[in-house]
């Protein structure tokens, strides 16, 4: 039994493959899931407002995607073309939930700041593609890849929009676990005799998306192979 | 055996299969789990009212903390009459203990208030007597609730604490914020209805009101309409105590 194992091992690629790296590093810039496919846009509107929610958000996503993407490449071979996105979605809002219920029993803070975002992670739109456009045709190895490399770049672009809006809009910043840190002095703003008002306008959600906007100039005017006609 | 994924037999075959092993794996955890989360509620829910009268306190310690600071525990029903006070400990298991009403239920069952009996928990902090009013109304995507803290004549506010389940992050969900909560401190309710508003930015606030908070108006609304339907029940008992009061004095 042992020779049988050891015959059908065809030649193994290496961790950091080209290919793996591709995988991981496309992602983050050419083929960003949020500036150029323009998926998730979503939940980039709406919880870019603080970084510590950006961040709480980016970790979850990477983990429900790594995980999403893990079980359904594993179960490509048995999924029913017909039901495939039904199949996805259940194995996504499963796996949000039990990982909601674990936290609310043995992490209860971390769940309660995590609650709002469990409807956001299920419909984001990232996870299912990727599930769709990658894990369902792949190895289980090469989909982690695929997951961590969207996953990040999902995590930069929110990371980037939320400091962008938090000191602009909020003057401060903040991270989970230290809470917000104002770093302006008081005696800069208006309200107390300054010269200094926080912008109100990049609170509000639209400004999220000018911010997302300003990103894809930038990136696609330093390539030019990703300006559509 | 080569089986056809495209088949319809098949397609059904796996569907209730997965409907089964999800299910099953939902239900296992919610179920095993539930005593763990109904612990933690109830620990929040003590951090929550002491938080109202301004002492802060873990979750750990909250069991420990609760009796030292909150003497009564008051269950009313909506004609302000009481129905039963208890003190001490807080015993989960027992269903007369008013502590162990839930407003937020109450709120959803949408029943009228004549059937439902209101909590109301009698606290003392620095010498000072405070009466500590459970909140809950609905926010721009779900439920809100929240403790309201008045001092001894019933009418200023003490302090107040307010949470959310899925408010939007940034907007409405910072009604849980300290900024928001303190700045109820001090305020005055109004003698008739709206007892309490809570007004849209820019507009003059006075001892009767506070300012909204920014992108988050359905939440802010939520709040004031929790407080006002849930204040102008618990009016009808302090009218009865400051009434027995000024009886006592006139003797």
């Amino acid at each position: 039994m042992g020779t049988e194992n050891k015959t059908i091992t065809p030649k193994r690629e290496s961790l950091f493959s080209k290919k793996n790296r591709k995988l991981l590093k496309d992602p983050l810039g050419d083929s960003n899931p949020i500036t150029i496919q323009v998926l998730g846009i979503c939940s980039a509107l709406a919880i870019t407002v603080q970084l510590q929610q950006a961040v709480i958000m980016s970790l979850s996503v990477l983990f429900v995607m790594i995980g999403g993407n893990v079980i359904v490449s594993l179960l490509r071979n048995l999924i029913p073309d017909r039901i495939r996105i039904i199949v996805q979605l259940v194995i996504i809002a499963s796996l949000v939930i039990i990982v909601d219920e674990v936290l609310k029993a043995y992490q209860p803070d971390i769940s309660e700041k995590l609650s709002v975002f469990v409807g956001l992670i299920i419909t984001n739109c990232i996870i299912m593609g990727r599930l769709e456009a990658f894990a369902l045709a792949n190895k289980p190895g090469p989909s982690v890849f695929d997951a961590i490399g969207n996953g990040m770049g999902y995590a930069w672009v929110l990371l980037v929009v939320s400091i962008v809006r938090e000191i602009f809009g909020s003057g401060a910043i903040s991270l989970p676990g230290m809470g917000q840190v104002k770093f302006l002095p008081q005696d800069w703003f208006i309200s107390s005799g300054g010269f200094y008002e926080n912008n109100n306008l990049m609170i509000l959600p639209p400004m999220a998306l000018v911010v997302v906007g300003i990103i894809i100039w930038i990136q696609r005017s330093r390539n030019e192979a990703l300006i559509e006609d | 055996m080569a089986m056809n994924k495209n088949a319809t037999g098949y397609t059904f075959l796996f569907s209730i299969v997965m409907v089964l092993l999800v299910g099953t794996a939902l239900a296992f955890t919610s179920l095993s789990l539930k005593p763990l989360q109904k612990q933690n509620e109830a620990d929040k829910k003590m951090v929550d009212i002491l938080g109202a009268i301004g002492i802060t306190t873990t979750r750990e310690n909250a069991k420990n903390d609760f009796p030292t600071f909150v003497k009564e525990r008051l269950s009313i029903d909506s004609e302000g009459n009481v129905l039963n006070i208890t003190s001490g400990d807080v015993d989960s298991k027992d269903a007369s203990d008013p502590f162990n009403l839930d407003v937020k239920k109450d709120y959803r069952s949408k029943k009228p208030a004549s059937e439902l009996s209101f909590p109301l928990y009698k606290c003392e902090n620095e010498g000072e007597s405070i009466y500590v009013i459970p909140v809950a109304g609905s926010g721009l995507w779900g439920p809100i609730w929240g403790f309201v803290a008045l001092k001894s004549d019933m009418n200023t506010i003490y302090g107040a604490k307010f949470d959310h389940k899925t408010e939007t992050p940034g907007l409405g969900a910072e009604i849980k914020d300290d900024f928001f909560s303190d700045k109820f401190q001090g305020k005055q309710l109004r003698d008739a209805a709206p007892y309490f508003t809570i007004e849209k930015g820019g507009r003059e606030t006075d001892i009767h009101s506070v300012d909204g908070i920014t992108g988050g108006t359905i939440t802010s609304v939520g709040v004031g309409e929790m407080m006002n339907r849930t204040l102008s029940i618990y009016q009808l008992y302090f009218n009865s105590v400051i009434n027995a009061q000024a009886n006592n004095n006139g003797y």
